[in-house]
C-alpha cells in the first residue's frame, strides 16, 4: 500500500502541495481531480521523484521513498505515465518494450551480448498484449497515432511490473470516443494486473463512472476524498470545483 | 477482452527465433569484417601503389576516430566538440612511451589505452552532466587545455615542434611496423577490429540504452537508467577508440604534432560525421573516405582548399540536410517499400 504523510512542496511562496496525507490501499483505483493549478501534477512529480518534497513521507509498503531519485523509486515499484506521452521517438514499439525490460532487469549495461536479450521477451510481449500494441510492434514510435503513443507510454510504465501505477491524464488530448476506449483500457489493466492505479482526469463523467474512490485537490490541499457519491454531494467540492456543473452532473 | 483478442500479435518472436536473430546479426557483422579485411589485405599485392596504402592507413586512423565520435553524437546525442583531444592524447602518449621508455609496441599500445581511459574518466565526470551546448563548450575547453599544455610543456612534448626524430618501432612477433606493408596490414586489422568492437557496443543492450538516452533522457531515467553513468561509460569507451586512431596516426607519421590535439581536428571529425551521416553505423567511415579523397584531390588542384570544403559543407547542410549514408539508406528503404507494395498487390 502507498501511504502519503504530510507531503509538502513550495515553489517560492506558492504552496503547490500543502500537507497532503493520503492512503492508497493495495489494488485500489483512485482518480485525482481538481481545477487547473490544484497541484495534481506536482503531487505525481513528488511521488515519482521528479521533484524532491520539502517535507513529509512517501511510504510504499512501509519504506520511505521521499527524496529518492526517479530510477530508485521506479525500482521500488512506482511506475508513471505522462500527460504528454513521453516515449522514445526513433525506437519501434517492440524495441521500446525490450529495452525497458532490459533496464529493469539491470541488464542495460551489458556490452558483450546482442540486443534484444531472450530473457526480456516474455515481459515485453505481455505488456504489448495488455495494451493492444502487439500488432504495431514494428512501428517506429514517432509514427504512432496520438492515442497509441499514450498507450505506449503506459506500456512503458507497466512493463516494469510496478506495484503502483501513476497515470497523469491518460486521456489528455483525445476525442470523446477515444477517451472512453482509453479509460476502459485503464480499467481493464487495473482489474487484470491487480495493481494500485492512481490517475489524474479532467472529464467528470469518466471519473464518476469508473473510479471507486476520488481525491479532490485544490490549491495544493485535499478538499475531499471518498466515493463518487460522497464527492458529488460534498458542499466544499461543489463550491470550489464542480460549481455550476453540479446540476448537469447530478 | 474482445479488443485484446482482435489485437493478437501478428509477428510474435518465439524465444528460439529470438536467439537465432541475435546470433545471425553477430555472424553477419563478423563475416563483413573478415571480407573487408581480406580485400584490404590483398590490395597491396594487386596494386603496387604506395600512395594507395598510405591513403588506407590514414583512413584507418581517421575512421576509428570519427566512428567513435558517432557513438557519442549519433547514438547518445552528446555533441562533443573536444573529441579530438583523445586522438591527440593517443598519438602523444604512444609516441612518448616509445621514445622515452622503449617498451615493445603492444605494451605501449595498452599503456596508452589505460592513460586515455583515466584522462577520459576525469574529463567525462566533469562534462557528462552538462546538457547540449554546455557539454559541447566544456569539451572544447578541455581540448584547448590539452593543446596548450602540449605547446607550453616543451621540455616533455617538444612544444610546437612536436615529437620529432622519429618513433622507434622495434619489431614484435615478426611484425615490423617500420615496414610500410606491415604497418598497412596492422592498421587495417586495427580498423576492422575497432569497428567490429564499436558495432558490438552499438548493437548491445547498452547500445539501446544509449539510444533511449538520445531520444528521451528524462524518460530513460524513469525506467531505471542511470543516465550519467551510461554517458560517462560511452564517453570513456569512445575516447579509447579515438586514442587508437591517434596511435595509428603516430605510427604512420612516426611522430606526434600539436595539430593532432588542436580543436580543428574535432571540427573535422564532426564535419566527417555530417558528411557521412550519423544515423548509420558506417556513415562516419564513408565520410572519412570521402573527406580524405576530397582533401587529397583539392589540395593537388588548388591552394584554396578551405573554399571548396566550405561549399561542400554548405551543400550537405543546406542541400541534403543529412549525410550521404542517411540519404542512401533512405532511398533503399523507399525502393524496398515500393517493391514490397507491388509484391503484395
Amino acid at each position: 500500500m502507498l501511504s502519503i504523510q504530510h507531503l509538502t512542496k513550495s515553489f517560492g511562496g506558492l504552496k503547490a502541495t500543502d500537507d497532503v496525507s493520503l492512503d492508497f490501499p493495495g489494488g485500489s483505483l483512485t482518480a485525482v481531480i481538481g481545477p487547473n493549478g490544484a497541484g495534481k501534477s506536482t503531487f505525481f512529480n513528488l511521488i515519482s521523484g521528479a521533484l524532491t518534497p520539502d517535507g513529509g513521507k512517501i511510504l510504499l509498503d512501509g519504506a520511505d521513498l521521499a527524496g529518492r531519485s526517479p530510477p530508485e523509486i521506479m525500482r521500488r515499484g512506482i511506475g508513471r505515465a505522462f500527460q504528454v506521452a513521453s516515449i522514445f521517438p526513433t525506437l519501434t514499439v517492440q524495441e521500446t518494450m525490450l529495452a525497458a525490460v532490459c533496464a529493469d532487469q539491470r541488464r542495460n549495461s551489458i556490452l558483450h551480448r546482442r540486443f534484444p536479450l531472450v530473457e526480456t521477451r516474455d515481459r515485453a510481449e505481455h505488456a504489448m498484449e495488455m495494451l493492444g500494441l502487439a500488432s504495431k510492434r514494428h512501428r517506429v514510435a514517432a509514427t504512432l497515432s496520438h492515442g497509441d503513443q499514450k498507450l505506449l507510454d503506459i506500456a512503458l510504465a507497466l512493463v516494469l511490473d510496478p506495484k503502483v501505477l501513476l497515470l497523469d491524464e491518460p486521456t489528455a488530448g483525445m476525442g470523446p470516443e477515444e477517451r472512453w476506449r482509453m479509460i476502459e483500457k485503464v480499467h481493464e489493466l487495473w482489474e487484470k494486473q491487480k495493481i494500485t492505479v492512481v490517475f489524474i482526469e479532467h472529464d467528470m463523467d469518466i471519473v464518476f463512472k469508473i473510479a471507486p474512490s476520488i481525491v479532490v485537490l485544490c490549491y495544493g490541499r485535499i478538499l475531499a476524498t471518498g466515493t463518487p457519491d460522497a464527492i458529488r454531494s460534498d458542499n466544499a467540492v461543489i463550491d470550489a470545483y464542480l460549481g455550476t456543473e453540479e446540476g448537469g452532473a447530478a | 477482452m474482445t479488443e485484446l483478442q482482435a489485437d493478437r500479435p501478428t509477428g510474435t518472436l518465439s524465444a528460439p527465433r529470438f536467439q537465432a536473430e541475435a546470433k545471425r546479426s553477430r555472424y553477419l557483422d563478423l563475416s563483413v569484417a573478415l571480407a573487408t579485411f581480406a580485400v584490404l589485405a590483398i590490395l597491396p599485392f594487386v596494386s603496387g601503389s604506395k600512395a594507395l596504402l598510405d591513403f588506407v592507413i590514414r583512413c584507418s586512423a581517421y575512421g576509428l576516430f570519427t566512428t567513435s565520435l558517432n557513438l557519442l553524437i549519433g547514438y547518445t546525442g552528446m555533441i562533443s566538440f573536444g573529441h579530438g583531444m583523445f586522438f591527440g592524447i593517443g598519438a602523444y602518449s604512444f609516441g612518448l612511451i616509445m621514445q622515452r621508455v622503449g617498451v615493445p609496441i603492444p605494451v605501449a599500445f595498452v599503456a596508452t589505452l589505460a592513460i586515455t581511459a583515466v584522462i577520459a574518466a576525469v574529463i567525462g565526470a566533469i562534462c557528462v552532466r552538462l546538457k547540449e551546448i554546455y557539454f559541447a563548450f566544456v569539451t572544447l575547453a578541455f581540448q584547448m587545455l590539452i593543446h596548450s599544455t602540449i605547446l607550453s610543456w616543451a621540455s616533455f612534448t617538444g612544444g610546437d615542434q612536436g615529437l620529432r626524430g622519429g618513433l622507434p618501432r622495434p619489431p614484435f612477433l615478426g611484425i615490423d611496423l617500420s615496414n610500410q606493408l606491415h604497418l598497412y596490414l596492422a592498421s587495417c586489422a586495427l580498423l576492422v577490429v575497432g569497428l567490429l568492437a564499436m558495432r558490438q557496443i552499438a548493437q548491445s543492450p547498452f547500445g539501446y540504452t544509449l539510444r533511449m538516452i538520445r531520444d528521451n533522457p528524462a524518460r530513460a531515467s524513469f525506467i531505471g537508467v542511470e543516465v550519467w553513468r551510461a554517458k560517462l561509460t560511452i564517453f570513456v569507451l569512445a575516447a579509447l577508440f579515438a586514442s587508437m586512431g591517434g596511435m595509428v596516426m603516430a605510427l604512420f607519421v612516426s611522430g606526434a604534432y600539436p595539430e593532432f590535439a588542436y580543436w580543428t581536428i574535432s571540427g573535422e571529425a564532426i564535419f566527417i560525421n555530417m558528411l557521412g551521416g550519423v544515423t548509420t553505423f558506417l556513415g562516419p567511415m564513408v565520410g572519412t573516405v570521402l573527406l580524405l579523397i576530397l582533401n587529397d584531390t583539392v589540395t593537388r588542384l588548388t591552394e584554396y582548399y578551405g573554399i571548396v570544403l566550405g561549399i561542400v559543407i554548405l551543400f550537405f547542410a543546406i542541400g541534403l540536410r543529412k549525410g550521404l549514408m542517411d540519404f542512401v539508406v533512405e532511398r533503399i528503404a523507399a525502393r524496398n517499400d515500393r517493391a514490397g507494395k507491388r509484391g503484395r498487390t
